[in-house]
């Protein structure tokens, strides 16, 4: 048993954060505000912040496939230390998790060797060719939590519309890219004057909008159920708004690096800087940063991408798309905070709450009878991030010596803690 | 000293003095080119490598030829054959040479950024030959001279360059020098060959060429390649000459002194009409040619001198160190 006192309790569903106290029993959050029950071990988490553990949708690990950019044991250690709790992990593997078997081997290592939940999004076609359907039953039976094809763009209508109607009985979430593949074909950059005068191949934000609006077409036609991974422009939030406003069971993400990051961080040809979809001008940088704020835009993840050195050490064009993210969710919500004047309840709706009820999991609250998944933070202690110190296992963060505000001080999984390790299970 | 770069990857960097002091040098060098002797020492005991990752012709020769009338040991690798082709990354290559402690690089790549990506790995002084879509200084600078010489100023002059822009790292170091120096910016040719937002870069975007070189002092044109013109970007090569093709007909509109510019190679009868390329009262294609060379001079100068400065403040702090 834990009791957390002195602790500012960050709650997303009910949108207070408030000092008081919190039991935790046999893995639960047990009982609020209440005393120390006898036996249980006190902490004083010194007015700091205690909220629902993050619930990353969208991370990328290397295994199998590239475990020299990142495994699931330094995936798992970068989460504990980010206060990631739970790791949705994308089916982009190699091979892509397009069967139960692979689905079985990837969560039973998980399970050997990370810290935090770890659960998985599956391919919705094989090897995320476009082509034909993954076996969606049985990866559902076998724990995937959605199906999408990463940022492999579906071209075929048919075999998508397909696909959704076949989930949609299953009432499986399907995880879209929106963007048009022919427009974005070649692009590093986002059109405009930034882009030309560097010489990069851009693509216009239009092709975001053109690609949600085809997949909110197959939505009203299947009535899936969709979540579209990344929304990044203003241009494709009136076609959001109007699809939720229609009743669809339509739900949107971003990463934090499209929050808090413009075109013109790139600079100098930077490719910490690449991204898919690439970086936003400052206009729909803010536009976006609204939507969170009115809740249209309801989950913020770190689409954490790890890439080795070799990978990124080209010339822009050539190198690597994606950013590692994990450890630095935290700190870069804050800026949301501090600089944006999001509130904190309101950063964990779209950081833990809305992720874990769209997946369907029980975590993401502080509600009495969820599981505890806890993150013990600091929002205030300034820090500059050394990429180095990162413990994923590929250091290409856009952050590197960033100036960045907010700490992780501990991290708990079930009630365990997880970060930081005590020296005897280090 | 008024230029102070210690490489020259693109205009954008450059202050408008920077500008003139490599254009002022470049005259000196007009004239070395032109005596008998044709020999400098200035870069004497130094070594220039050219790197071309990108095939080229007249630019490689021109900087070969600059670096050995100033007494440079020049080495020209064409890099588009070797060692890409076995797997090695830009950098390692860069390395490798860096190693061979050339003191100047000269690079040419296909992709935009790649000079400076170069020039953040290497100890030497590196100048941009052309990246990608993104810059192509010297080439800029070998038109400003040429202007400036044609025209007895470099400002208050209205240019019009006509073609595909989108795609020209030529245009983007010409319309930047150009704004700099304060003149007036025209870009001439279809939508599909304009960059994004050009409404926002300061200059007037015409689709119709004759309004575009309406009493124009210059007339800057560029090359369509061929694998551009199929449909892709220009239905054909036959309606780009009838809509944007040079002839005396649309040269017309342009001031009667207009010089015309064509960085080279040309594709006559696609973008440029043989006899407006031919014709020594309006073209200055030849004289642009020769510009290169002289430029390139000019700018292997400063930039050696300000390695030289920049290695002897480095001995001196170790002598005062050590």
């Amino acid at each position: 048993m834990l009791w957390f006192h002195n602790a500012r309790l960050i709650d997303p569903e009910t949108g207070t954060d408030h000092v008081g106290t919190l039991l935790v029993r046999d893995g639960a959050i047990a009982e609020r505000d209440g005393p120390c029950p006898d036996g249980a071990q006190a902490i004083d988490a010194g007015g700091k912040c205690l909220a629902p553990g993050i619930v990353d949708l969208g991370v990328q690990v290397g295994e199998p496939g590239a475990q020299h950019k990142e495994s699931l044991r330094t995936a798992g250690l970068a989460a504990a230390r980010g206060g990631v709790t739970t790791i949705i992990m994308r089916p982009d593997t190699s091979p892509a998790i397009d069967t139960p078997e692979v689905l079985e081997y990837v969560t039973r290592r998980a399970q050997a060797r990370t810290p935090v939940n770890i659960r998985a999004m599956a391919a919705l076609t094989r090897g995320r060719e476009g082509r034909e359907m993954a076996e969606i039953g049985l990866l559902l039976d076998a724990g995937a939590v959605a199906f999408g094809d990463g940022e492999r763009v579906l071209r075929d209508t048919r075999v998508f519309a397909r696909a959704m109607a076949y989930a949609r009985g299953l009432g499986a979430l399907i995880v879209g890219h929106p963007q048009d593949a022919g427009l974005s074909a070649g692009a590093c950059a986002t059109t405009g004057k930034f882009a030309s005068l560097k010489g990069l191949p851009a693509v216009s934000p239009m092709a975001e909008r053109m690609g949600l609006d085809r997949d909110l077409g197959l939505v009203e036609m299947t009535r899936a159920r969709y979540h579209a991974d990344q929304i990044t422009c203003a241009r494709a939030l009136p076609a959001l708004e109007r699809a939720k406003q229609n009743g669809l069971d339509v739900t949107a993400g971003i990463s934090i690096h499209h929050l808090t990051l413009n075109e013109f961080d790139v600079g100098d040809y930077r490719t910490f800087f690449k991204l898919t979809p690439p970086l936003r001008g400052e206009d729909d940088r803010r536009a976006v940063v609204e939507a969170v704020r009115e809740g249209l835009i309801d989950i913020i993840c770190s689409m954490h991408s790890p890439q080795d050195e070799e990978s990124k050490r080209l010339p822009f064009e050539e190198a690597a798309p994606g950013a590692v993210g994990l450890e630095t969710l935290l700190p870069a919500a804050m800026r949301l905070h501090h600089s944006e004047g999001l509130g904190l309840p309101q950063i964990w709706r779209a950081l833990a709450l809305n992720p874990a009820r769209r997946l369907g999991l029980a975590s993401g609250r502080l509600g009495e009878g969820a599981p505890a998944d806890l993150v013990l933070f600091d929002p205030e202690t300034p820090f500059v991030l050394d990429r180095f110190s990162l413990l994923s296992k590929s250091k290409n963060t856009p952050f590197d010596e960033a100036r960045m505000q907010g700490r992780v001080l501990a991290t708990y999984v079930a009630g365990r803690q997880v970060y930081p390790r005590g020296a005897d299970d280090a | 000293m008024t230029f102070t770069q210690k490489h020259l990857l693109g205009i954008e960097p450059l202050h408008p003095v920077e500008i003139t002091t490599i254009l002022d040098l470049a005259e000196d060098y007009v004239a070395l080119n032109r005596s008998a002797e044709k020999h400098a020492s200035v870069l004497d005991g130094m070594t220039q490598i050219n790197m071309f990752f990108e095939a080229s012709t007249r630019t490689q020769a021109s900087f070969e030829l600059a670096g050995k009338r100033l007494g440079a040991d020049v080495m020209s690798m064409a890099m588009a054959q070797t060692s890409l082709k076995k797997g090695e990354t830009l950098i390692d290559t860069a390395l490798t040479l860096n190693a061979m402690h050339p003191d100047l690089l000269v690079v040419r790549h296909p992709h935009s950024g790649a000079v400076n990506l170069l020039a953040e790995k290497v100890t030497c002084a590196v100048l941009n030959a052309g990246d990608g879509r993104h810059e192509h200084p010297t080439q800029a600078l070998l038109d400003a001279l040429t202007i400036r010489r044609k025209k007895g100023r470099l400002h208050r002059l209205t240019v019009a360059i006509c073609g595909d822009i989108a795609h020209s790292r030529v245009a983007r170091s010409n319309l930047i020098l150009l704004g700099k120096m304060e003149n007036r910016v025209r870009l001439v040719g279809p939508p599909t060959l304009m960059p994004a937002q050009v409404g926002t870069f300061g200059v007037e975007v015409f689709d119709d060429m004759r309004a575009g070189l309406e009493g124009a002092d210059v007339v800057m044109m560029l090359r369509l390649q061929r694998e551009r013109m199929d449909g892709a970007f220009v239905p054909s090569e036959r309606e780009y000459f009838h809509r944007y093709g040079l002839d005396a007909e649309k040269l017309a509109y342009a001031k009667d002194d207009a010089i015309v510019m064509h960085p080279g190679p040309m594709n006559r009868g696609v973008e440029i009409d043989g006899a407006i390329a031919d014709d020594i009262n309006r073209s200055v294609i030849q004289e642009q040619v020769e510009m290169g060379v002289a430029v390139r001079m000019a700018c292997m100068d400063l930039l050696a001198r300000n390695l030289r400065s920049s290695r002897e403040r480095a001995r001196l702090r170790e002598v005062t160190d050590g």
